[in-house]
């Protein structure tokens, strides 16, 4: 292939997509290391990219410890009970004692926060979100990350990590191509913080046809998070605790403030309230610890996101659907009714869309709601990832090897999706443990750590010839067959992504299975995802954007083959209602209250899976 | 709800394709003017619309679920600050304008720049303090959260959870 190749050499610190993690590592890392050399390499425009692209009616993560709100244990507790006991607690911790000072930047830099007129503290929509009108919270975020990279390159898919040839284990900065101009981008680095997003479009979705671009997290967060981590060889954790998202149906709206703030609620076909009869048998199931009925409503204490999928799927599956969101009374109030608009139109202009296109009125009418396909990702409330470092002063040894955010491979970080345990960081917690990673990565680097890096012109090529692999199949097949898009020879990308969405769909317990899956199914699954992997070394790109859509798929299959791996490994179902292991459906805390780690040998492709010890530092308290 | 473009009031000017997230909006090199390539892995984010100065790019509702005769406008000034919406229902019966804040202050503004800020201080590296901490997360002179501070200690496994 004829396609320029092009260095950017003597790079400090790489930061490897820019959604809100990315951001905040680029603009902390330029106070930490004033003199250092700061590179965005980012798949899309900074201005608008990553999950937060199209805006966010609301922060959902921030502490409020200036208005006497909460601390940052209060927090811990809060995701670890929602996440079933499974947090890396020392990284909670850290991301929610800093999380306030990111949001209070956010304001001073523009972003409008809304405010309670009688306190005069943030305007709550729960006691961990707040409003804001963020329809430009990204482009706000981006202006300051830009005005902190030396160089910003817009539009690069990175497609793999560089390792360093002097040290094994180590990062040398990254590889990709311009999905505009085609060239080959070399980007060496001493340090590389990763920020791309979790996985959407790995389980088939429920729209179909041109319709399938409608999910709830981006289309275009292929799960680079993962496959960048995955590929070089960086352990991963939690990685079965894939997201089942319970929202607004076909537009994905989001429900959040809707229950929170507009005081709406949820009755299934006949009108009934639904939830609280599925409990008991939950209990069973999951124990005490995690569903105590009467504790719950005697002291409020959150009921687990995933247990409450549970009644959701369950009541469904009875024949008791559909499940509806009362609005008609909230909705009489005028103010109400057009915050539950704005919040739309703030983030999810989709679902606006679609009740403008079906008259659908939710002052008089009361719109169904419905369970998302699954998402893996590492910021939202579930907690994918790479296994990272935590800070010296929080971390227990097995947690800690000196570099806050940095994966196991040397000087490779994680923000926002790609660190693993955090669930609940949403979009400031991200942006925080971006500048965590950041101020790491410039210690790292003081402390000599990265010192003789050498990356040889072998390895650069070998990744060159990798990278265009497809536009290359395509060129010599094409002329095989008459026209069309059926080859002997090749798959496209859009055909390789419906035959993982099928797979993970049928075999790792997605929508139309009811997220059931047990070891025989994993085990069949496996299988043909190894074949799958063999068809990718044939998938073939006719221009530079189906070369996205390939390499977009390529780290979109590491990420499922992770994700089998893992729910095969966990012999339990730890979240019902994100997923069921028909053979182990109870929890198990006596083996399995631990966190699973893997990792795949870069060379061989092969898994290795252990436990890790799962350490709490807050104790438990019934209004967490 | 893939976005579309109408022939007559595009230009070319490549906007849209400078900053669809999903690299979907392209320029038919034979018209030259801006399509979506690919409806099915659009998000309806309504990048390319906010950025189209002739507001020739439109959404209409996903074909497998959304009926035709629905729209949905908006119009973004970054000068002003503000971004007005506006919904009709298919059935004509709802028409709503709406109006937010983007922003409370001049674009990029009141961002610093952090080359030029005093450099942090050795003590400051060796702390898990970030820019402006501790004062920006309590705006007084709190110190940062630690296990000590807020009587915590670890405990392995289940016991004591």
């Amino acid at each position: 292939m004829a396609y320029k190749t092009i260095v950017e050499d003597n790079i400090d610190i790489l930061v490897a997509g820019a959604g809100l993690g990315g951001t905040g590592a680029a603009f902390e890392a330029r106070y930490w290391g004033q003199d250092k050399k700061i590179v965005i390499a980012e798949k899309a425009n900074i201005d608008r990219s990553g999950a937060v692209a199209q805006g966010l009616y609301a922060i959902n993560c921030y502490m409020g410890t200036r208005f006497g709100e909460n601390n940052p244990e209060d927090h811990v507790r809060y995701a670890r009970i929602d996440l079933m006991g499974m947090v890396r607690e020392d990284l909670l911790f850290d991301m929610a004692r800093h999380v306030d000072s990111a949001v209070h930047q956010f304001e001073e830099w523009g972003l409008p926060l809304m405010r309670n007129p009688k306190t005069g503290a943030y305007q709550r929509e729960g006691r961990w979100q707040i409003m804001i009108h963020g329809e430009s919270y990204k482009p706000i975020v981006a202006e300051a990350a830009k005005k902190a990279a030396d160089k910003v390159f817009n539009r690069i898919c990175v497609t793999h990590l560089l390792m360093d040839e002097s040290k094994p284990n180590r990062v040398a900065g990254a590889v990709g191509f311009n999905v505009r101009t085609g060239n080959y981008h070399v980007f060496k680095s001493k340090t590389v913080i990763v920020g791309a997003g979790g996985a959407s479009n790995i389980y088939k979705p429920r729209s179909v046809g041109e319709g399938a671009g409608r999910v709830w997290y981006a289309p275009w967060s292929s799960g680079s998070a993962y496959g960048l981590l995955i590929g070089a060889g960086a352990k991963m954790t939690q990685m079965e605790n894939r997201i089942v998202l319970a929202r607004f149906k076909d537009g994905y709206g989001p429900v959040g403030a809707y229950f929170l703030h507009l005081k709406t609620y949820t009755q299934n076909g006949m009108g009934e309230e639904y939830e609280s009869k599925w409990f008991p048998a939950l209990e069973e199931m999951v124990g005490k610890r995690y569903l105590d009925v009467e504790a719950s409503h005697r002291t409020h204490r959150p009921i687990p996101t995933c247990l409450r999928n549970h009644a959701f799927i369950s009541e469904v599956n009875a024949g008791r659907g559909p499940i509806h969101m009362v609005t008609m009374h909230s909705f009489q109030d005028p103010h109400l009714e057009e915050i539950g608009w704005h919040n739309f139109l703030g983030m999810t202009v989709g679902q606006a869309v679609l009740w403008a296109a079906t008259d659908v009125n939710p002052k008089y009418e009361n719109p169904e709601l419905t369970t998302s396909e699954p998402y893996v990702m590492g910021s939202h409330a579930t907690g994918c990832g790479a296994w990272c470092s935590g800070p010296e002063d929080i971390s227990p040894p097995e947690y800690f090897w000196g570099y806050n955010r940095m994966t196991t491979v040397e000087g490779l970080f994680g923000a926002g999706d790609a660190v693993g345990g955090t669930p609940h960081a949403f979009s400031s917690g991200s942006f925080t443990e971006g500048r965590l990673a950041a101020k790491a990565a410039c210690k790292y680097i003081d402390e000599g750590k990265a010192a003789g890096i050498r990356v040889s012109d072998e390895q650069i090529n070998r990744r060159k010839a990798e990278v265009y692999k497809p536009m290359e199949h395509y060129r010599i097949y094409r002329n095989e067959i008459t026209a069309g898009s059926v080859n002997p020879n090749y798959i496209n990308p859009r055909q390789g992504l419906d035959r993982l969405q099928k797979l993970m769909d049928e075999y790792a317990g997605g929508v139309t299975v009811s997220y059931m899956t047990n070891e025989k199914l994993l085990n069949i699954g496996l299988k043909k995802m190894k074949v799958l992997e063999e068809d990718l070394e044939k998938v073939a790109a006719e221009n530079i954007h189906e070369l996205l859509r390939a390499w977009e798929l390529k780290h979109r299959h590491l990420t499922a083959e992770s994700v089998f791996h893992h729910t095969l490994f966990r012999k339990e179902t730890r979240w019902p209602g994100y997923y069921y292991r028909g053979d182990h459906m109870k929890v198990d805390d006596e083996n399995w209250h631990v966190l699973t780690v893997s990792r795949r040998d870069p060379q061989t492709g092969e898994y290795t899976m252990e436990k890790a010890p799962c350490y709490h530092l807050v104790d438990a308290k019934d209004d967490a | 709800m893939p976005t579309f473009v109408y022939m007559t009031r595009c230009d070319g000017c490549g906007q849209c394709v400078d900053i669809c997230p999903s690299d979907i909006m392209h320029i038919d090199t034979t018209v030259r003017r801006a399509y979506n390539i690919e409806p099915n892995m659009c998000w309806e984010c309504y990048s390319c619309v906010k950025a189209c100065p002739h507001q020739a790019i439109d959404v209409r509702g996903y074909a497998d679920f959304a009926p035709l005769g629905h729209s949905v406008r908006v119009k973004r000034d970054e000068e002003k600050g503000v971004i007005a919406w506006r919904i009709k229902f298919r059935n004509g019966e709802k028409d709503m304008d709406l109006l937010a804040p983007i922003t409370t202050k001049p674009w990029g503004k009141h961002i610093p720049q952090l080359r030029d800020v005093p450099a942090p201080t050795q003590e400051q590296r060796d702390s898990q303090l970030l820019y402006n901490e501790p004062k920006y997360i309590r705006f007084d002179d709190g110190g940062l959260h630690t296990l000590e501070s807020n009587g915590l200690k670890m405990i392995k496994g289940v016991e004591g959870y």
